[in-house]
């Protein structure tokens, strides 16, 4: 049983903004794999829902003619999976999209709510962090956009302002025509859990092993997900060689602030970091048809 | 001996009903008017309850009643589920009451809410005013055996008991020994997570008796502890057990009936739930103890063992349940693995300010197995021996006798267990090809033994009935007081009455439901007990009801019964097979004829004065990946001699589930909590890491099947051993691959980073 006070249903975008401008107080459910964990562990109560299930206007992912992405906020993770055009251009996103939760939650979950409810584990984030993402925020007084590296403001914590829904994702198409990418999620579990560590890149290769456009997101390894500017500059141009990736490795702990719990130390984590950058780095380049292994 | 249904894979006689959402669980009956239960917690580990104020509860629309230790009776109860004992000094520790005046662990109950709707029962709970005076927490056995430290329960030092055993020359042992190893090993708490979470339902009926709807694997000692924890006689409750969610021992103890049934008073007996989330169960039913053991072992230069002591403290926390037998359980069917002279065994079981350790598969041995066998693969190393070979060198023989309980053991195939997993998972070839691994992957091999009991004879009473009832049409009703928990013993009873009275599977119908107004009696699932003891009540009266009908058949045709035999549904002459009629003309008759008409029933009982000793063993190929941590299990076998196998699918099955446990015991569960408070950290199945079906591997299940002479069908245990030897077999197949032994459970991959890297395997 749980503990809702009220409960709308969203029939049209225009509608759904008009409609929380009025209701600041109205709690978005999407896929609800999020907000109705928060409802039974007590965290919200007597809650006024607002679904935006129904809208249209927020599914569906389309690619315009100049390859730009646009993913709708409530496509669902075996949606993006099961994607034939992410598969071919994208396949460490449809990758990262597998890596989630176990088919009846990737059935429900959306992209969206993964992104705002602001996890630092989310699965979708390192990813999108890594294609550059720009989110699209919508609100009775207008639109906004945010690149995804800005919306995370802290754990749990993301820039949407009251009134506001996410309602698009883009991804440019020079973030991913050409590059190559590999996402690794380290847990406990092979299947619905939560990441100890989550790691993508992205990187083009040339000549079989020269890095060109690194980059390194990381999830669970600071209090957002989080990008390694560092790593990324160090391996711009370089040859792959085991010392460099080592070397990468080694710079993406810098851009971490990991923390002890007792989930996991943080010298493990750290540890985690310098050895599975490398691996994503190399698989990445194998996807490239590189060498990938020096 | 060839048989046309017991050996079969038959189809669950519950499959469809439960594939199809039909089969009803205690959830599924829903009163009118169901009242909800709920319960206040303690959030300290350790204190007093000095006052409850529950006024603004009370006032509460939909409150219907709020208790509190001064509410109900002051009745000390034990929960464990046993046997009642006539003996005083053999009955199980009463040290619990139904509320608390002394929180004793993070969860213990110390009020309830009865309300009109879970979300009002909440709401009042925040209601209720608690002060507390708290007390030290006591969460290690060390600090709680403390000369000074708090008493727990009014026992002395805090120690359940200390129950343990020796025979032998020990010093003479070791004297003779050329070589003495000495190894520590310590368990984890972990959690049975079965599927459906305990919750009964409660009222009081119209001739005034408590009716309670439970998920029980022990109805018929529900109705007992529930009436002696009230103060009522056992006969005015009325237990029902329906289709459970499993229990692994769970619910082998009486952990919400008592309090479901005090609620019911409360409120005028309307009918009321009590169910517990996830998050209540993993805290407030029971887990499996954590033991640390201490072991020296003295042996000869070939590997013969000359003399073993184990030192045990075992942590029971906060209330005792099984905790005074689970260490001297373990120790006692340890005995039956290895021909030993001197054997010493000194368990201490601890009380402490921790979640409620009981009853979970394996009962004590899936922890002394790991210590002990992690022990055998460091002493094989020591004397560099196969394990194997070491392993062969100790074991019992067929006709071995218990130096204490003077049991024999009539069938042992320990031998053909480990020649089979040998030949499964190719050890002699491996062995070889991973002797000299480098890289950061490296693979290796292990492999654990263990024997187990089938039932609980001689500690405990082992009574089991059955009533047979012969229908108009031939077929039977099979009713036992045994539970179905999903382990399949309702189809392999119903397997063994087809056999006896030759009939198809679908002519017998076994009533699954337990009603202790209507039920044979019997103690219930646990102690892999059932087809062995229950399965000789069955074929007891099996055999009784084929006996009536041969008998009646003579009636009808002057044909001496010795001269039939039924078969096929029909009944025929022994010696040639000839058809003499079919079972449902004679089945007719006893219902109708005019003169001779008698209804043939049976209901018999077993009390088992036997206990057959099954075996087996687990090999486990690994791979370890040394820059994480990560342990992969590549391959994994068990394989049994748990006597004849009655349903081959339903073993396999049964060793499916049991080795996916040992997995997760070995790699990554465990019951975490804070030291300092005693709180627990993860009581959700995000964070307590249960293995997936993702994480499973392949299971191989062999079986060698031996008949037991004094098994119904040669039967023996297998219900509770597969769970017992993946862990120490997965532990000595990691040292195989890394040269280091990790003695602690579980090898998650953190710590098994940290070792290898302070070991220097690992930069
Ligand atoms: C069993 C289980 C396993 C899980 N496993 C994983 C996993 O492996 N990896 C992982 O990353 N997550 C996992 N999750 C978490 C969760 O499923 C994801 O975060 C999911 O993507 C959330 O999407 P949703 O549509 O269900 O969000 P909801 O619960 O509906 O919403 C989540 C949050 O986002 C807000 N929101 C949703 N959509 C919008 C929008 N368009 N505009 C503005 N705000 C919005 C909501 O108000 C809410 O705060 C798991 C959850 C469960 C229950």
């Amino acid at each position: 049983m749980f503990n809702i006070s009220k409960y709308d249903e969203a029939g049209s975008l225009d509608g759904a903004l008009e409609f929380l401008s009025e209701h600041p107080a109205a709690k978005v459910i999407a896929g609800g794999t999020d907000v109705v964990i928060k409802m039974q562990g007590g965290k919200l109560r007597e809650v006024e829902l607002f679904s935006i299930r129904g809208l249209a206007e927020l599914k569906g992912s389309k690619c315009s003619p100049d390859g730009a992405v646009l993913l709708g906020p409530l496509v669902t993770f075996s949606q993006i999976a099961g994607d034939p055009f992410l598969q071919d251009n994208i396949p460490v996103l449809t990758q990262a999209a597998l890596s989630m939760g176990g088919p009846q939650i990737r059935n429900i979950a959306t992209i969206g709510g993964n992104i705002c409810n602001g996890a630092v584990s989310a699965d979708s984030a390192p990813t999108l962090l890594a294609l550059n993402a720009e989110l699209r925020l919508q609100s009775a007084r207008g639109e906004r956009k945010v690149p995804l590296r800005e919306f995370y403001l802290g754990p749990g914590k993301v820039d949407l302002r009251p009134g506001e829904l996410l309602t698009g994702i883009m991804v440019r198409p020079e973030e991913y025509l050409g590059y190559h990418g590999h996402y690794i999620k380290f847990a406990m579990r092979k299947a619905m859990d939560i990441a100890t560590l989550g790691v993508s890149v992205l990187c083009r290769v040339e000549e079989g092993k020269v890095l060109r456009g690194v980059r390194i997101a990381l999830g669970v390894a600071a209090p957002t997900p989080i990008r390694c500017p560092e790593a990324e500059a160090f391996a711009e141009g370089k040859t792959a060689s085991a010392e460099t990736l080592r070397e990468i490795g080694r710079l993406a702990v810098r851009s971490t602030k990991a923390r002890t719990s007792w989930r996991a130390s943080q010298e493990y984590r750290e540890h985690l970091v310098a050895e599975l950058v490398p691996r994503a780095l190399q698989e990445a380049m194998r996807a490239a048809g590189g060498e990938g292994n020096a | 001996m060839a048989y046309d249904t017991v050996g079969q894979r038959e189809i669950r006689v519950d499959a469809v009903a439960k594939v199809t959402g039909k089969a009803k669980y205690t959830a599924d009956f829903r009163e009118r008017d169901l009242l909800v239960g709920k319960i206040l917690r303690s959030p300290y580990a350790h204190a007093w309850v000095r006052h409850i104020d529950s006024e603004r509860a009370q006032a509460l629309p939909g409150v219907e009643a709020v208790l509190t230790y001064a509410d109900v009776p002051h009745i000390k109860f034990s929960t464990a589920g046993h046997p009642y004992s006539l003996d005083p000094g053999h009955r199980d520790k009463e040290d619990r009451l139904i509320l608390t005046d002394k929180a004793r662990f993070v969860g213990d109950a110390v009020a309830a809410v009865v309300a009109a709707d879970e979300l009002i029962a909440e709401k009042a709970l925040r209601l209720i005013e608690v002060e507390y005076e708290p007390l030290e927490v006591l969460t290690s056995p060390e600090a709680a055996m403390r000369e000074d430290a708090p008493l727990i329960h009014e026992v002395k030092r805090n120690i359940l008991s200390t129950f343990g055993y020796e025979f032998g020359d020990l010093d003479k042992a070791f004297a003779d020994a050329d070589r003495i190893f000495e190894g520590e090993y310590q368990t984890s708490v972990v959690q049975h997570c079965q599927m459906e979470n305990q919750i009964a339902t409660a009222y009081v009926d119209e001739n005034g008796r408590i009716v309670i709807t439970t998920s029980t694997q022990i109805p018929h000692i529900v109705r007992r502890i529930v009436a002696q924890a009230l103060g009522i006689p056992w006969g005015k409750v009325r237990v029902l057990k329906p289709y459970i969610g499993g229990g692994f021992g769970n619910k082998q103890d009486v952990c919400v009936e008592p309090l479901a049934a005090v609620m019911t008073l409360a409120v005028g007996g309307r009918p009321v739930r009590l169910e517990l989330s996830r998050e209540e169960c993993m805290i407030d039913t029971r887990t499996r103890h954590a033991i640390q053991y201490r072991i020296k072992t003295g042996v000869k230069r070939d590997g013969k063992i000359t003399g073993i002591r184990i030192e045990a403290i075992s942590n029971t926390g906060a209330y005792a349940s099984h905790g005074h037998s689970i260490a001297s359980s373990g120790g006692g069917k340890f005995r039956y693995l290895y021909q030993v002279d001197a054997l010493k065994y000194e368990p201490v079981t601890v009380y402490t300010n921790l979640p409620v350790a009981g009853a979970m598969r394996g009962y004590g041995t899936p922890q002394i197995f790991y210590a002990f066998e992690c022990h055998m693969e460091d002493i094989a190393r020591g004397l560099g021996l196969d394990p194997i070979a070491l392993h062969k060198l100790n074991f019992v023989e067929t006709g071995f006798v218990d130096p204490i309980g003077k049991n024999k053991v009539l069938s042992c195939g320990i031998r053909e267990c480990v020649d089979k997993g040998r030949e499964m998972i190719k050890w002699d070839l491996k062995k070889k090809l991973y002797k000299n691994e480098s890289g950061d992957k490296r693979r290796g091999l292990g492999m654990a033994c263990f024997s187990y009991q089938s039932g609980t004879h001689p500690v405990n009473l082992e009574i089991a009935g059955a009533r047979i009832v012969l229908n108009q049409d031939g077929s039977v009703q099979l009713q036992v007081g045994a539970t179905e928990i999903g382990q399949g013993s309702d189809t392999v009873f119903g397997q063994m009455v087809a056999e006896v009275l030759g009939l198809p599977l679908d002519m017998v119908h076994v009533v699954s439901t337990q009603d202790t107004d209507l039920s044979p009696f019997d103690t219930g699932a646990y102690a892999s007990r059932q087809t062995y003891i229950t399965g000789m009540a069955v074929k007891k009266a099996a055999e009784e009801v084929k006996a009536k009908i041969l008998d009646f058949v003579w009636g009808m045709t002057d044909t001496p019964a010795q001269a039939l035999d039924l078969k096929g549904q029909k009944v025929i002459y022994k010696h040639s097979g000839e058809v003499l009629m079919p079972l449902a003309e004679v089945a007719l008759q006893t219902y109708y004829d005019p003169v001779f008409a008698r209804p043939i029933t049976s209901d018999t009982s077993n009390n088992a004065r036997v206990n057959a000793m099954s075996y087996g063993v687990t090999f486990a190929e690994v791979e370890v990946d040394l820059k994480t941590g990560q342990v992969g299990v590549l391959e994994i076998y068990n394989v049994h001699d748990s006597g004849r196998i009655i349903n081959p699918q339903l073993a396999e099955g049964q060793v499916h589930g049991g080795v996916s446990m040992g997995i997760g015991y070995a790699l990554s569960e465990q019951l975490l909590y804070d030291e300092k408070t005693g709180r627990v950290l993860n009581n959700n199945l995000l964070d307590y890491k249960l293995p997936t079906i993702m994480d499973t591997p392949e299971i191989g299940a062999a079986f060698v099947e031996l008949d037991d002479p004094t098994g119904p069908f040669g039967v023996k245990s297998l219900g509770e051993p597969p769970a017992i030897t993946p862990a120490p077999a997965i532990r000595n197949a990691v040292l195989d691959a890394t040269g280091v032994a990790f003695n602690r459970l579980p090898m998650n991959p953190q710590r098994v980073f940290e070792k290898l890297r302070q070991a220097g395997i690992v930069g």
